[in-house]
């Protein structure tokens, strides 16, 4: 069974003139990790959030949301805390906010299960400190205050806390962003370390595309609500087959490359109060014809490799480029 | 050993706050028309021989300096001197009106707070129509003076209705309770409107917080994410407003012990001004600049329980 299953979930907020999820399709195999990746605003932390149903107020929803084979978007509230306590934990970005001030880390390792009579206090305290120990810090931090860790140790933390469950899925916002950059490899080959560990499915959420290669079996290319292209890490960094995705790759600066103007891609995402008739990405697409602007395109799978889709309509023309061509 | 350090220097402190005090308390008197030979002879002409007897027996002839210099040595053995209006030591005065005083501010104060308390957590978490009905009260509340609220809950409870009595403090603890209430409850009705203001204010805040987010998506119950992690947080500016809140009760303390009639400190402080009783408006100011500081030093004293990051009186943290 897969960790996570969303099938063409759609998401509403009151306000906006389309959807901000628009029939997005994504799965999470047990213990496979896939990134998802896009700019900010693509919906990528919504999609994620979706899986616990920490959706926005006001935001309504289609399509259906699977973890661990149960549809979290009709569960009732005793599923949904069974689902939040013991299935699927999230790792968010800024340890520092997510952890309260005043309470002691102990606290907040063992406040999900405990309150909810998982485990009794003893048996909570015990796994916390084996947890903690597979994160790589020392018991004596259950006594301590967030205040009197460093951002790095924080979301090692966080981690702990994930894990406390035992989920099935893992589900990591940016973990990395709000540390510099030691604490961020290192924070990342725990996370992976983790989840061989446990066997958790893990879906990272992240805009760095290098880390996005790094860490994943399958990367999902979010634009404007929408999954632009799904395929193998590999295959998908070597051979994007949608324009988005090739523009994405070309545009991180590059220490070898010519100094000037840096890469970027043309335009600004489309404005949520103005409806979308076609492809999202036509507007800023070298290789726009007037059948993108018409009519949205399907996700269609390479001739290849069944398991690399695009939602391109001129999907061939990259077939076959290099990936920086 | 930082926290014995800790007390050792704010006691310091206070001793130098009250010097001063006590310095701001009696030269004020001297500042203020009329003396007190004035009031006890109330207006009728008397002879220089007994103006000076009156002179003499309250010392109001020595330099101000010397005055003060013996004042301060006799109130620091307890020794307030003698009220010229009652003819008795003040000490004794004031042990006589000092318990009612107490009993009123620690009635009011219990009120306030579990009112303030429940009516800012139920605004804040339930939103909608009921945050709205509360926050509509509480801003009649805290438009409501003291002694407006007084006279309108003498006329509803005590004349109207008859529940309670009108005026006095009672004797025994019981009656005192009965006579209070009224009392209480008028003069806790517009610091009721401020604290539970502050506590609405002070959870929506927390509620906003990334760690509730956090603490809900983890599965923890709603009652417990309120209860743990946005009025928990909460409690540091409930704790700072307490403080605020005692020291007002003090003060306001003064026009509902005149509304109600009531023998404390409050309404003392006020008959011995209009009556230039110097020695006893000296006291009751001393006590009730003593009482700000001890309030002071009790809310300095629980913030490090309230919030871990605060430690006492140190200026480095440390790791």
């Amino acid at each position: 069974m897969n960790a996570l299953e969303i099938r063409g979930l759609r998401l509403r907020l009151p306000g906006t003139a389309r959807p901000v999820l628009d029939g997005v399709d994504l799965t999470v195999a047990a213990g496979e990790t896939v990134a998802l990746v896009g700019e900010s605003g693509s919906g990528k932390t919504l999609t994620s959030r979706s899986a616990l149903r920490l959706l926005p107020t006001g935001a309504t929803t289609e399509g259906r949301v699977l973890v661990d084979g149960q549809d979290v978007l009709t569960m009732d509230a005793a599923h949904l805390r069974t689902l939040r306590t013991r299935k699927a934990a999230m790792i968010f970005q800024d340890p520092r906010a997510a952890t309260n001030p005043l309470r002691r880390i102990g606290d907040f390792l063992t406040e999900s299960v405990t309150l909810t009579k998982v485990m009794t206090r003893a048996a909570a305290t015990e796994r916390a400190t084996e947890l903690l120990d597979a994160v790589g810090l020392p018991a004596t931090v259950l006594d301590r205050y967030p205040g009197q860790l460093s951002g790095g140790q924080l979301q090692r933390v966080m981690i702990a806390a994930a894990l406390m469950g035992d989920p099935t899925l893992l589900l990591a916002d940016e973990p990395t962003t709000a540390l510099d950059v030691t604490s961020q490899a290192e924070v990342v080959a725990l996370l992976d370390r983790l989840r061989e560990r446990f066997g958790t499915g893990l879906l990272f959420v992240t805009h760095d595309l290098g880390l996005a290669a790094a860490i994943s079996d399958r990367v999902c290319v979010m634009y404007v609500g929408r999954i632009a292209e799904t395929g193998p890490a590999d295959t998908l960094f070597a051979h994007p087959r949608h324009p988005y995705t090739a523009a994405l790759l070309a545009a991180p600066p590059r220490l070898d490359a010519p100094a000037g103007r840096l890469a970027a891609i043309d335009g600004q995402p489309p404005d949520l109060r103005q409806e979308l008739t076609g492809c999202a990405f036509a507007a800023r697409c070298r290789l726009a014809t007037d059948l993108c602007r018409t009519r949205a395109p399907e996700p269609v799978a390479a001739p290849a490799d069944p398991g690399h889709l695009a939602a391109c309509h001129h999907s061939e023309l990259l077939e076959g480029s290099a990936a920086h061509a | 050993m930082n926290f014995l350090r800790f007390a050792a220097r704010r006691l310091l402190e206070m001793a130098a706050t009250l010097l001063g005090a006590s310095f701001v308390v009696y030269g004020a008197m001297y500042l203020a028309p009329g003396s007190p030979a004035s009031f006890l002879l109330s207006g009728r002409s008397a002879s220089p021989a007994a103006l000076q007897a009156i002179n003499q027996q309250y010392h109001l002839d020595d330099p101000f300096l010397v005055r003060y210099l013996r004042w301060l040595g006799q109130v620091v053995r307890g020794d307030f001197g003698r009220s010229i209006t009652y003819r008795t030591d003040v000490s004794t005065v004031l042990a006589d009106r000092l318990p009612a005083t107490l009993l009123l501010v620690a009635m009011a104060l219990v009120i306030v707070l579990a009112a303030g308390l429940v009516l800012g957590w139920i605004g804040a978490v339930r939103g909608g129509a009921t945050d709205s009905t509360i926050l509509v009260t509480t801003t009649l509340a805290i438009g409501t003076p003291s002694f407006v609220a007084a006279v309108l809950l003498q006329g509803v409870f005590a004349v109207g209705l008859g529940w309670f009595p009108s005026s006095g403090a009672g004797e025994g603890l019981g009656d005192m309770l009965w006579h209070l209430t009224l009392p209480a409850i008028a003069l806790a009705l517009y610091l009721i409107g401020m604290l539970a203001r502050v506590t609405r204010s002070a959870m929506l805040e927390a509620l906003d917080g990334d760690h509730v987010t956090v603490a809900r998506s983890r599965g923890v119950p709603e009652r417990q994410v309120i209860g743990r992690h946005v009025f928990r947080n909460s409690l540091g500016t409930v704790l700072t407003t307490s403080g605020l809140i005692v020291s007002t009760l003090l003060v306001c303390t003064i026009l509902v012990e005149s509304a109600f009639s009531i023998g404390g400190i409050g309404q003392l402080l006020e008959l011995s001004t209009t009556t230039k009783d110097f020695p006893t408006v000296q006291a009751v100011s001393l006590i009730i600049v003593a009482l700000f500081m001890v309030v002071n030093l009790v809310v300095d004293l629980l913030h490090p329980l309230v919030d871990p990051r605060v430690t006492l009186g140190s200026r480095r943290n440390d790791a």
